[in-house]
Order: structure tokens, then C-alpha cells, then sequence
């Protein structure tokens, strides 16, 4: 078969791990298994992978999300994840900075550092990633709101640092539409919001080979109570919403569709969450060919991370999540992940201490050493079960997308504005949400110590304690800065972005960075653009 | 107070976290138990809660957070309540380490709903609060 030959070449050209890829007892292994006429991985339409060798080239990335305190606290914690085999950073900011709003906000009081590193300034920034070569890791940065200004303070520390634009390597997850359907951490309205995506999007296409500009998120929306398809179809049709934003700002789809990267949940649901993540492969390629015309074969492939579910981890008997995160770790690795974050056992007690975050990454590491499964591509294609699952997924999310071209006339962007601004998803999850706390509630899902098995609920485990004085430390810092820096150089920056914010066809980035550079905050940037962009408010449904 | 009236509730996420699964279940679980609720939704303030209650006439209410300010933000909501007046039973919902449940309710939280409550707790505890509140001071509004 031509199929089969053409794979055989791929995979014979791809790099292999100094590894042997033969079971515990000796037997030897093939890459893929399937009859010859079957799809092969990294090949149309990438159901079964995206890459010929999968991980027999290169295992996921093992990528531990963290961040609290101060940029000194958080610094500390990712040379110590570097120390013990992570390979990628990924930081967690504190609300106020996902929100737009500075430390000293009347708007932030009790919440600097608590849920994630506080960063102001670049002067926070410089600390977060001192000691560490930006041109060597790779760093992901979970925000979305203020994504522009804070990869603006990223390429800053690289400019500062000597580290060429172009080797800068990572993530911004920048995906701002799934804030109006999940996450809600909101802050323009959607169409100006969508505009600072695509601003990133170009510029990276212009200045950062290696980076991904967008990381559309299914995680958050399977978070708020999604089902497995609507998590699927909402987070794909995101995907589109951004493609045709891109190409509406003038970047063609080849230029840019490489970059985009996916973010989906791995659930407890174990056949459901590998099928969908093969799934989500297929309907990506299909839709890129067919409706988007990209011709790019990496245009084509969907990469994607995964974090396990942290609305699966239970407070009672926390220790019982590590064999939940296992299982779902598992379902990502058998689904053919790009990078993977495991959830620490505690976290639905408080953010997780350094033990648990190092239990979590031995999980990544036992799968990939002690189990074998990394040995063979798409373990369960062909399975008469999976893939089954995996059509009628498709088939699930193709009707999502059919109701969504309807709300838009056709348009996918439009479809999903539409549908943001009448609550439809909203309403969607928080109905699918709700179906299942009533399947727990009369006991058709057991959750085991929550509904069953609750007896033996005795020890907490210990927690981790943010300092109080972090919020004083940061604000005294914060105020330093602001008296020593050039109020007449900030009071420019500030007045270039409004200019530039009300210039549809302007890229803001190089205002930003230029703001980022006169230690203008996070805050007065975000202002600066609320200025010209506006407000959003939720609507108040329940 | 007119013991057939049904239950007053405010509902609200305090701070600035969107983590709203859970007070969205909240709010339609009380909903189907026969509670009036008054859904604030996003970020609340203490301010705006006080202000809540008091045009709507609450018999108690449900703030969620997972945003680790519980220590911060739910005491300031009880003072908020208390200072203008209002002896509003507050019941905390959300992220809260187990060693900070005490320090809430010496705080003067009327109680705490972690991560797998049963439907069955929810009502019950808010019903209990709020009938706890009232028999404690008589209310004339």
C-alpha cells in the first residue's frame, strides 16, 4: 500500500529515543499496529496522531503549571521543577493579573499572590525568569485578558537579556473567547478582546517562529461542567472563530495555522476522553482542509496539551486522587498528547504543596518509564469500541458547529459572538453541570468518599500556606517603582496605546512593549485599552 | 417574620476568581428546594452584597470563592453586613483548607460548604442557618 510505504518512510526518517521498544518480557513491538490499508499516525486525517513516530521520537513535554507569591517565590519553585526533570515551565499568575488589575487595586485586596504569582511590572517579570535562559526553555503562560501586555513584558526581558526574539519558545494561551463561555475572566467586550488575539497571532508570526500564540482551551469549559462533546465542539469552533479572525486582519492560513495549539481536559471518563482527543485531530484537519484551505501539513495537525481534571479531585480522602490523576494522565498519554500537567492530590483543598506537585510529576514519569505505553502510536485505534466513540463524538460536535454557522450566518466567528452574547453557552454547561450533580445526587455516578465508600475520611494533609506579607512585600515593591520611574515616558506609552487601540488595523504589540519597557503596569496598560475598548458584564443567568 | 414565606437567598462570587460551576448548582438546587434566590453572579464586592440584601430583603447569604482569599474577603462580608445593621447569616462555598474553617466560623461565618457537599447539606445547612439567625434576633423589617 502507498499509505503504508509513505508511513514506513516518515517514520524511518524520524529520530528515535535511545530506547528499546519491546514489551517487559522481551517481545518486540512495532510503532503502529493495523492492517495495511488502515491510517497510520501522522498521516490524513491525523485521527491516530499527529507525528509518524509519536513518542518513540519524543515523549511528552511534562509540564507542571505553578505559581504563587511573588516572582521570587515562583522563580524558586520552577528552578526546583527544572531540578527534578520538568522540561517546560508554565506559570500561574494571581487573579489580579488575570484580571488586568495591579496590585494595588482597591479591586485586589486579599487576592495578590494567593492563587498564582503577582506580576506589575517588568521588574516582576525580570525576577520571574532570572537565572533562567529564555532562548532554552520552553515557558507557557496561562492568561488571557492581558495576554498582549504580558507577552509584551516576556519579549522585554528576552530583548533585555540578549535572547534573540526568534528563539523564544512556548505558549501564550491568549484564547479569550471560552472567557465568555467558562472561565470568565473577562475584561473588553468580545470583539475588541478578539482583536488583541489576532494582534498577538501577527506579531508572532512576524517575530516568533517558535512560539504559540494561541492555545484555544477546552480545559476550562469542561471545568465549568461541559460534557466530553461540548467541551470538544465549543473549544474547535473557537479554533475557527480564531482562523477567521486571522484571516479577516490579512495573515494567510499557512502562515499562521501551524502555531495554533489545543489545551483539552482529561477526564475520568476513560474510552470517552481518548476518544475525543482523536477525534478532536480528525475534525481539525477536515475543517482546515475543506473549509479553511490549508494545504500545510502541519496546518493540519492538531497539538495538543492536556491537564487532568481538577473538578474530578475530591476533598474527602484527598490521597485517593492520586489514582484518579493516573488514570486520567493515562487517557491523555493513550490519546497522544503533546505536554501534559498532572493535578496535585491536594488541590481541592488549597494550591498544592511542593510534595504533591512532585508526586504528580512522578505520575507523568512512572507512565512514560515503568508502563510501555509510550512504545506503540494510537494503542486503541482499531479498537471496535474507541472507534465507535470516537465517530460518534464527531458526530455530536458536527451538530454543535451546525447550530453555531446558523447563529452566523454562515460565519463561524460571527456564530460564536452570537452565541456568547445571548448566553447560549453559558447556558448549555451550566445545564449540562447541573444533570450531572443530580446523577451524583441519586447516586447513578458514584465518586468514590463522596457518594460511596465515605468512611475513613480522618487526616487532612497539610496545605500550603501563602505568606500574608507577600501582598505588603508586593505593593511596597510596586510603589518603588512607581516613584522611580519616568512619569513623563509613562504618560506617552499610555496616550501611543489609546491612539493605537482606537486604529482597528494597528497592531498594539510594539506599543505594548514600548509601555513594558517604561515600567507602565499591567493595570494602566489594561485601562489605557479599556478606554477605547470598553467593559464587559455578564449577563446575570443562572 | 412570616414563617410561610419562602427562604431569601443571595448568591454571589466574591473577589475577582470566575469559578461559577458550583454556585450556579447552588443557586438551582435552592431554586428546586423551594428558596427564592437572588443570583449576583461575577465579582461582588462586599459593598454591593450589603446593598443586595438589603433591596432584596435576604434571609441569608451564599458567597463562593476559590480564589484563596476566603480569609480576607468572608470576613469583611459579615462586617459589611453587620455594620449596616444586618444580622444576614453568611455561608461560605468553595476552595477553603481545612484549618481555615474554624478561623471563618470564630469569624462569624455561619458555616462552610466544601468540594462534595451533597444536595441534601446545601439545604440543610442553609436552612439552618437562616432559621438559627432568626431565632437568635427577632427581625421586624
Amino acid at each position: 500500500m502507498a499509505a503504508h510505504s509513505e508511513w514506513q518512510n516518515a517514520y524511518d526518517n524520524s529520530p528515535q529515543r535511545a530506547a528499546s521498544f519491546e514489551t517487559m518480557s522481551g517481545i518486540p513491538l512495532q510503532p503502529v499496529y493495523g492492517p495495511d490499508d488502515a491510517e497510520r499516525p501522522g498521516q490524513w486525517p491525523y485521527t491516530r496522531g499527529p507525528y509518524a513516530s509519536m513518542y518513540r521520537s519524543r515523549l511528552w513535554t511534562m509540564r507542571q503549571f505553578a505559581g504563587f507569591g511573588t516572582a521570587e517565590d515562583t522563580n524558586l519553585r520552577f528552578k526546583e521543577l527544572l531540578r527534578s526533570g520538568s522540561d517546560g515551565l508554565s506559570t500561574a499568575f494571581d487573579m489580579p493579573t488575570l484580571l488586568g488589575r495591579d496590585s494595588d487595586d482597591p479591586l485586589a485586596n486579599g487576592e495578590v499572590g494567593r492563587a498564582g504569582v503577582a506580576i506589575d511590572t517588568l521588574a516582576d517579570m525580570e525576577v520571574l525568569f532570572s537565572d533562567i535562559d529564555l532562548g532554552s526553555v520552553s515557558t507557557s503562560m496561562t492568561i488571557n485578558s492581558p495576554a498582549a501586555p504580558i507577552m509584551a513584558m516576556y519579549v522585554s526581558v528576552a530583548d533585555e537579556t540578549g535572547v534573540d526574539r526568534a528563539r523564544l519558545s512556548g505558549t501564550i494561551q491568549n484564547d479569550i473567547l471560552k472567557e465568555y463561555q467558562a472561565q470568565k475572566e473577562f475584561v473588553f467586550p468580545p470583539r475588541p478582546s478578539v482583536r488583541l488575539v489576532t494582534d498577538v497571532m501577527r506579531f508572532a508570526a512576524a517575530e516568533l517562529p517558535r512560539w504559540h500564540p494561541v492555545s484555544i482551551s477546552g480545559y476550562h469549559i469542561r471545568e465549568a461542567g461541559s460534557t466530553a462533546a461540548q467541551e470538544l465542539a465549543f473549544t474547535l469552533a473557537n479554533g475557527f472563530a480564531y482562523v477567521e479572525a486571522a484571516l479577516a486582519a490579512g495573515l494567510s492560513i499557512d502562515e499562521f495555522a501551524p502555531r495554533l495549539s489545543f489545551f483539552f481536559n482529561a477526564h475520568m471518563d476513560f474510552f470517552e476522553e481518548i476518544a475525543k482527543f482523536r477525534a478532536a485531530r480528525r475534525i481539525w484537519a477536515r475543517w482546515l482542509r475543506d473549509r479553511y484551505g490549508a494545504t500545510d501539513g502541519r496546518s493540519l495537525q492538531l497539538r495538543f496539551h492536556t491537564q487532568t481534571a481538577g473538578v474530578s479531585l475530591t476533598a474527602q480522602q484527598p490521597e485517593v486522587n492520586l489514582v484518579r490523576v493516573a488514570i486520567e494522565a493515562l487517557a491523555g498519554v493513550l490519546g497522544g498528547t503533546q505536554s501534559l500537567h498532572t493535578d496535585s492530590f491536594d488541590e481541592a483543598l488549597a494550591l498544592p504543596t511542593e510534595h504533591a506537585a512532585r508526586l504528580a510529576l512522578r505520575t507523568q514519569q512512572v507512565i512514560a518509564e515503568e508502563t510501555g505505553v509510550v512504545h506503540v502510536a494510537d494503542p486503541l485505534g482499531g479498537s471496535w469500541f474507541v472507534e465507535s466513540l470516537t465517530d460518534e463524538l464527531e458526530g455530536q460536535a458536527e451538530g454543535i458547529f451546525a447550530h453555531l454557522l446558523e447563529a452566523g450566518s454562515g460565519s463561524m466567528l460571527d456564530g460564536t459572538m452570537a452565541c456568547i452574547e445571548n448566553g447560549w453557552f453559558i447556558g448549555e454547561i451550566a445545564d449540562a453541570s447541573y444533570q450531572f450533580q443530580s446523577k451524583l445526587a441519586q447516586g447513578e455516578w458514584i465518586q468514590v468518599g463522596v457518594n460511596g465508600y465515605a468512611e475513613g475520611d480522618d487526616n487532612p494533609p497539610p496545605t500550603l500556606k501563602i505568606d500574608p506579607a507577600v501582598e505588603t512585600r508586593q505593593l511596597a515593591s510596586l510603589s518603588a517603582i512607581k516613584q522611580s520611574r519616568d512619569d513623563d515616558a509613562v504618560r506617552r506609552a499610555l496616550r501611543q496605546i489609546s491612539l493605537h487601540a482606537a486604529e482597528p488595523t494597528t497592531n498594539l504589540m510594539p506599543a505594548l512593549i514600548e509601555a513594558a519597557r517604561c515600567s507602565v503596569t499591567v493595570g494602566e496598560s489594561m485601562r489605557a485599552l479599556e478606554s477605547v475598548f470598553g467593559t464587559w458584564y455578564e449577563r446575570s443567568v443562572a | 417574620m412570616d414563617d410561610e414565606r419562602p427562604l431569601r437567598v443571595l448568591v454571589a462570587k466574591v473577589g475577582l476568581d470566575g469559578h461559577d460551576r458550583g454556585l450556579r448548582i447552588v443557586a438551582r438546587l435552592l431554586r428546586d428546594a423551594g428558596c427564592e434566590v437572588i443570583y449576583a453572579g461575577l465579582r461582588q464586592s462586599t459593598d454591593s452584597i450589603t446593598a443586595t440584601s438589603i433591596e432584596e430583603d435576604v434571609d441569608l447569604v451564599g458567597v463562593s470563592m476559590h480564589n484563596g482569599a476566603h480569609l480576607t474577603l468572608a470576613p469583611a462580608v459579615v462586617d459589611s453586613l453587620r455594620a449596616a445593621g444586618l444580622n444576614t447569616p453568611v455561608v461560605v462555598g468553595g476552595i477553603v483548607p481545612p484549618a481555615d474553617i474554624p478561623v471563618l466560623l470564630a469569624a462569624g461565618v455561619a458555616a462552610v460548604l466544601g468540594p462534595g457537599v451533597s444536595n441534601e447539606e446545601v439545604v440543610a445547612t442553609v436552612r439552618k442557618a437562616a432559621a438559627q439567625s432568626n431565632s437568635e434576633v427577632p427581625v421586624t423589617r
